[in-house]
């Protein structure tokens, strides 16, 4: 396949070597760690407007988290080889730590909370349900079946120190990815030491977002109102951390508009020609500038309530689209350029390939399948809702 | 000569033997070969290189390397006048068959050769996850083609473009130096075959070495120093236009 090129690549370049599989990658962690930074708004800093999107967001996190290292293992020339990196990590590489942390933030922050924070609801369930799920849930409660005020008060306290773990945990999972970039010292598009906290700030941005959109989804299909309280106050924090990561993302572009060195002319001619239509119109315009106008109308003007939830949905949607646009062009973007500065290159995505677009729809639609499996087995909803459901399922 | 069947019977195995190792070009020995006595550089000079390709068409007779893929390739530069900053490059396959007529009436043509510049801060080996990308004790930036996963983090970090991943194994792949020459006494393939000595292959541990007496007399630079990454391919001429 003829891959066309304009100007000068070194002869290896032409052939992107990151696909759309890595740009899932990041935007799928981003959207855990954001996730679990929302439910930490509740459990830590005590919101309680949030707290009907707490299990919510941390079960999001979990379905997302699942799905994380899938893109890693597909793209890799010998996924047969990646325990390698647990066995022998080299510990200069960025990425050679992507297993450790990994594996704390699921095993020792996320799956843990959520066990302790559902834990009553585990035994209650165990004792209420028949058949297999009563097996499920048994084998769930891991034998802890003490629900005495006293036992479900050092639940409390537990998890309260593990979201306490978890926040920098979260900041580590994004941040560190966003290091991967910002640490290539080769590439100007991706070397620059705000990208891990870019990366963190759009993490929350997005993680937050879809919590948003998931719990105003699952109310209309479940017919329960949508409490605008928590709504409001989620889109308020939304518009928040939407602000400061867009001040930090034009923070960048500022400098390395104003700076102007080397790279200036080959990146600023790629933004307006191969990434124009995804950096300018897609992440900036419509994924950006248009969602926090929206949300920022939502902040200064009284409007009804079927008013803002349209706003707040429409924003969501928009947020996420940007956000993967944002990911697209660190990813893509960063590899369309030649680092002789002197030429450009294509992106050509398969369709049922191993890192095709095919492969990617159903990486993104997986997430949203567990999630579907996690709510099914641990609802999110108030404990009252938990428990005329198993009664009603007997 | 008369040979007797049993003669023949012996002889046969002996020859099979010795016909599949010339074969599969299995590496004579090197007993003598110290690493500690060695630390690998190349030296390029610019104003040598006439472009002909022998060097990448050697080093992929050498290293099987695929097609569309390059551990070492030629670009050739044009420079209008004073845009320095601006020039025209061109590499057809590399410059694996020399170059076609240069399009551009005046100003100034001259030809690069390129390969791994074998760096000692070498920023594919700190990036790798499982170490299978790693500094030899003589200097040489090697891949273990067994422990490589493939994530391609090297290709990012390379400043060069040196490395690509090899569609037969998956795996990295780039420019060893001929490592399996260089131990035993031979020089790389690519310096073997230069028609004009553009390429030399020197060992900086060795006071004798003419590398040294070249380094001393003549103005040399390595590429994007600004990247520190503590080049050991020095290039003699080298215009401040060469990325």
């Amino acid at each position: 396949m003829q891959i066309p090129v304009e100007g000068f690549m070194y002869p290896n370049e032409v052939e992107l070597q990151w696909s759309v599989l890595i740009v899932l990658y990041p935007f799928i962690t981003g959207l855990v760690a954001g996730a679990f930074i929302l439910a930490s708004l509740e459990r830590v800093f005590q919101v309680q407007a949030v707290k009907p999107t707490y299990r919510l967001a941390l079960l999001t996190a979990l379905a997302f988290l699942l799905v994380a290292p899938m893109p890693l293992q597909l793209h890799l020339g010998h996924p047969e080889r990646s325990f390698e990196m647990y066995l022998t990590p080299h510990v200069s590489s960025a990425m050679a730590m992507f297993g450790f942390v990994y594996l704390w933030y699921l095993l020792a922050v996320l799956v843990l909370e959520i066990w302790l924070d559902y834990r009553h609801d585990i035994v209650v369930l165990s004792q209420t349900t028949t058949g297999w799920r009563r097996l499920i849930y048994r084998m769930l409660t891991l034998g802890s079946t003490n629900v005495s005020p006293h036992a479900l008060h050092i639940d409390e306290r537990a998890g309260w120190l593990i979201t306490l773990i978890g926040i920098p945990s979260a900041f580590l999972l994004h941040g560190y990815v966003g290091f991967i970039f910002g640490s290539v010292k080769a590439n100007p598009w991706w070397s620059s030491p705000l990208m891990p906290v870019v990366f963190l700030f759009s993490a929350m941005v997005s993680g937050i977002a879809v919590v948003m959109l998931l719990y105003m989804v699952l109310n209309w299909m479940r017919r329960e109102p949508i409490d605008m309280r928590c709504v409001d106050t989620v889109a308020k924090y939304l518009f928040y951390t939407f602000i400061i990561d867009f001040s930090l993302e034009m923070l960048d572009l500022i400098h390395r508009i104003y700076e102007a060195d080397e790279s200036f002319r080959s990146l600023d001619f790629m933004v307006h020609t191969k990434l124009y239509f995804s950096h300018i119109v897609v992440q900036i315009l419509l994924g950006t500038v248009t969602p926090i106008v929206l949300l920022g109308l939502t902040q200064v003007a009284k409007l009804t309530d079927l008013a803002r939830k349209r706003i707040y949905v429409l924003s969501g949607c928009l947020t996420l689209i940007g956000i993967f646009a944002m990911r697209w062009n660190v990813v893509i973007g960063g590899q369309l350029f030649s680092k002789s500065f002197l030429g450009y290159t294509t992106y050509k995505m398969g369709f049922a390939t191993r890192e095709g677009l095919l492969t990617a729809i159903v990486l993104t639609i997986l997430p949203f399948m567990f999630l579907w499996a996690l709510v099914k087995l641990l609802p999110p909803w108030p404990e009252k809702a938990v428990l005329a459901e198993a009664a009603s399922a007997q | 000569m008369t040979m007797t069947r049993r003669q023949l019977l012996i002889l046969l195995p002996a020859a099979a033997i010795a016909w599949d190792s010339i074969l599969a070009g299995t590496p004579e020995a090197s007993p003598n070969y110290e690493m500690a006595e060695h630390w690998w550089a190349m030296l390029i000079d610019i104003t040598k290189c006439i472009g002909c390709g022998s060097c990448v068409r050697a080093c992929q007779l050498e290293n099987q390397v695929p097609d569309g893929y390059y551990r070492t390739w030629v670009e050739r530069y044009h420079i209008a006048d004073w845009e320095m900053e601006y020039p025209k490059v061109d590499s057809p396959d590399g410059g694996k068959n020399g170059f076609p007529p240069a399009k551009e009436a005046g100003g100034k043509n001259f030809f690069v050769p390129k390969l791994c510049n074998h760096c000692a801060d070498s920023p594919c080996t700190q990036v790798c996850p499982v170490g299978a990308t790693f500094i030899s004790p003589d200097g040489v930036v090697l891949v273990d083609q067994k422990y490589c996963l493939g994530c391609r983090y090297c290709v990012q970090a390379c400043p060069y473009g040196c490395r690509f991943i090899n569609p037969q194994t998956n795996t990295a792949n780039k420019c060893t130096l001929c490592y399996h020459r260089i131990t035993k006494g031979l020089t790389t393939a690519c310096c073997e075959v230069c028609p004009t000595g553009t390429r030399q292959l020197a060992n900086l541990k060795d006071p004798k070495d003419p590398i040294h007496e070249f380094l001393r007399t003549h103005s040399v630079q390595v590429l994007k120093p600004q990247m520190a990454t503590h080049s050991k391919c020095f290039y003699n001429g080298l215009d401040g236009s060469v990325r």
